[in-house]
């Protein structure tokens, strides 16, 4: 393991019966990064983070932790890490100021520097006028900020954020997400697992994991570039006529509609725009528009996944042939 | 420790927020007391009695006054035929009925036996007890009496009664059931809410997903189920002081042994019941669940511990059953030094019963009580 990694792991897994929930999961995270998990709800993206926090037994592959074994040593993880779940765990019955209280003691720190540190995590999130507001009386936004600085109380080296903004409006998930940054600029690695392909572009490494596998890690630059997109934004009248011709070509792997505007994916085509413009004129087709466009995150992980299922239904039809 | 004081301190802040539970711990050992201590009574008086007196002689009127003057029976009215017996019995307005034949009296004065009979509601085993009891030995002492008269009458020298028993009650002369019931209450309403609190208090927090929280920080798996328990430890004491306090003053239960002796083997008892909550916690997932299993827990508590009915007279299998039981070997510490004046080395043989089930549920509940998921 070189010095930098905070997280490393090695063809971890998990079963549950006879469903294996993660499978061969193997990743590196940096110090000070922020590093997204990707992937549709029950991918297993929660039991990864169970085992790297040492909650969670794996049944096969090894992970180290800040240095600690996740089999072994998890006691020792848990002293420095943070970790955020997605149904925020606080107590609602408990003030603001009594929940950091309770976790600043929880996790050890010091009864000198206790006080010290609540009202800094307080000033810091903007929580100071509400330190004696029942949490469970908050709104969605603020209890994530609550459990944000409580998770964060004892400035650990690493932390776990399980979809922390699930159900939270957007102008709160930004300001949820200027704290991620402004925790991570103070020299803390952060995990986040999200299925908002937005937030994963704030991220500085991503992985993406389906059905249990890892399918791809990478920059978000680096990730939509692996899959050799072409995106064109498209305008046709009659467009549900446009759409139904674009997919029988080959190479075109994806046609939505926004509104007026369409969006296809391409893959694999040298000039797509042409192919395209040809396609739709032969049909008698009017284009208003045709632009190429940069493909984001989003577009990549649904080609990924098209390729997945599409590779698991090919080995099946097999395996019943 | 600081870890410990966290979660302990955490319990008691949630405590005081939740008044409703806070009530509880206050209002059910009172109420509890005051419905024991007030309503049930095994002793049984005033039972309405219907007498169907076919002689209307002195003696019959004699015999009566005489079942009235014990204070068992009160007379509800005369009735002419068994069929009225029958009925009221039905109908709950009598539980014994007199029946004196004809010629009672006369049969009496010539010196032969006479007999009278006593009909009793069997629907009531209780009643059936105390009524025929109490009838039969007021005819033996009249019989006796009879007999001494009437020697005495012929000029024979009266001999005093070859045998007789004189019945002397110790530590509760008067047969007062509130002071039998009281010493034991303290064991019952610690059993139902020391398991029910702890349980509740445990599974609340895996509903809430604050448990998982908790699991994921460095507190140990010691320090959070002790921190959990110390103040329901706390309101054990509270409550058991509440009761013994109100027993004191409203029933005037005595307090003969030691109190210091009381409380230090009431600890035994107390962790014994809150291992026991704890070990319910891993199984429920919901805090109704958790309720349900205290209560399904306190009914042969109740039944088998000698609560309410006496050991000795359960057949062996509801005895082993019993031993078993916490409470069955906290009601005799309880009693035995709260009546009797117990010291420790006369109840030590339960203080010990009591440690070795406090052991194994301690033992049962720590391998349970994971601080993994899954």
């Amino acid at each position: 393991m070189s010095e930098a990694s905070v997280i490393v792991a090695d063809h971890l897994s998990r079963r549950f019966g006879a469903l294996w929930a993660v499978r061969d999961v193997s990743l590196e995270v940096k110090r000070g990064e922020i590093f997204g998990v990707l992937g549709p709800n029950g991918a297993g993206k929660s039991t990864t983070i169970r085992m790297l926090c040492g909650i969670l037994d794996p049944s096969g592959g090894k992970g180290t932790v800040v240095g600690y074994d996740v089999a072994s040593q998890s006691e020792r993880i848990k002293q420095n890490i943070g970790y955020m779940t997605q149904r925020f765990s606080l107590y609602e019955d408990l003030t603001v100021g009594e929940n950091l209280r309770f976790y600043a003691s929880i996790y050890g720190v010091p009864s000198r520097e206790r006080k010290a540190r609540i009202q800094e995590v307080l000033s810091s999130t903007g929580l100071d006028e509400r330190r004696n507001q029942l949490a469970g009386t908050l709104s969605g936004g603020w209890k994530q900020r609550v459990a944000l600085a409580s998770s964060t109380i004892h400035r650990p080296p690493l932390l776990f954020l399980d979809e922390p903004t699930a159900g939270v409006d957007p102008v709160s998930r930004r300001q949820f997400w200027d704290q991620i940054h402004r925790i991570s600029a103070e020299g803390t690695t952060v995990l986040v697992t999200t299925h908002y392909m937005d937030e994963a572009e704030r991220c500085h490494r991503l992985a993406f994991i389906f059905r249990g596998e890892l399918l791809a890690t990478g920059t978000p630059m680096q990730i939509v570039e692996q899959r050799r997109l072409q995106v064109l934004e498209l305008e046709a009248e009659p467009s549900l006529e446009a759409a139904a011709r674009l997919r029988q070509l080959s190479g075109v792997e994806e046609v939505n509609h926004f509104g007026h505007v369409m969006r296809v994916a391409l893959r694999d085509i040298s000039n797509a725009e042409q192919l395209v413009r040809s396609t739709l004129s032969e049909a008698g087709i009017a284009v208003q528009r045709c632009d190429n466009v940069r493909p984001n995150v989003e577009d990549a992980f649904v080609s990924m996944v098209r390729e997945d299922e599409a590779l698991r239904s090919q080995a099946q039809s097999k395996a019943a042939a | 420790m600081t870890r410990l004081l966290a979660v302990a301190w955490k319990e008691l802040v949630q405590l005081r927020r939740d008044r409703m539970t806070f009530g509880m711990m206050v209002g059910i050992p009172v109420m509890q007391l005051l419905l024991f201590g007030f309503a049930i009574n095994n002793d049984v008086r005033h039972m309405p009695t219907l007498v169907y007196d076919q002689d209307q002689s002195a003696e019959t009127r004699d015999f009566v006054q005489r079942l009235v003057v014990t204070g068992f029976y009160d007379v509800v009215g005369q009735v002419h035929d068994y069929d009225e017996i029958a009925r009221a019995m039905r109908e709950g307005k009598a539980h014994v009925a007199v029946v004196l034949p004809p010629r009672f009296g006369e049969t009496l004065r010539s010196g032969k036996g006479a007999h009278a009979q006593l009909v009793v509601d069997g629907s009531d085993p209780q009643t059936v007890a105390s009524a025929t009891n109490t009838a039969v030995s007021l005819a033996l002492t009249r019989s006796v009496e009879l007999s001494m008269q009437s020697l005495s009458m012929r000029g024979q020298p009266l001999r005093p009664q070859p045998l007789s028993i004189e019945p002397t009650t110790w530590y509760n002369p008067e047969l007062k059931t509130a002071i039998y019931v009281v010493p034991g209450l303290v064991g019952v309403i610690l059993t139902m809410t020391m398991i029910m609190f702890t349980a509740m208090a445990v599974v609340r927090e895996r509903e809430r997903g604050t448990l998982e929280q908790l699991i994921v920080s460095p507190v140990g798996r010691v320090e959070l189920v002790v921190g959990k328990i110390l103040p329901y430890i706390g309101i054990g004491y509270i409550q058991m002081t509440l009761i013994l306090l109100v027993g004191r003053l409203i029933f005037h239960v005595p307090l003969q042994g030691s109190l210091p002796l009381l409380y230090a083997l009431a600890s035994a008892f107390i962790a014994a019941n809150l291992a026991l909550g704890l070990f319910f916690s891993t199984v429920a997932q919901t805090q109704q669940q958790a309720m349900q299993m205290s209560f399904f827990w306190l009914l042969p508590n109740i039944l088998l511990s000698g609560f309410m009915f006496p050991y000795e007279g359960m057949p062996p299998f509801a005895q082993g059953l019993a031993t078993i039981l916490p409470l069955t070997h906290f009601l005799r510490i309880v009693r035995g030094i709260t009546l009797k004046g117990a010291t420790f080395t006369e109840v030590q043989g339960e203080f010990v019963q009591l440690l070795i089930i406090l052991g194994v549920l301690l033992v049962l509940t720590a391998t349970r009580f994971s601080k993994k998921l899954g």
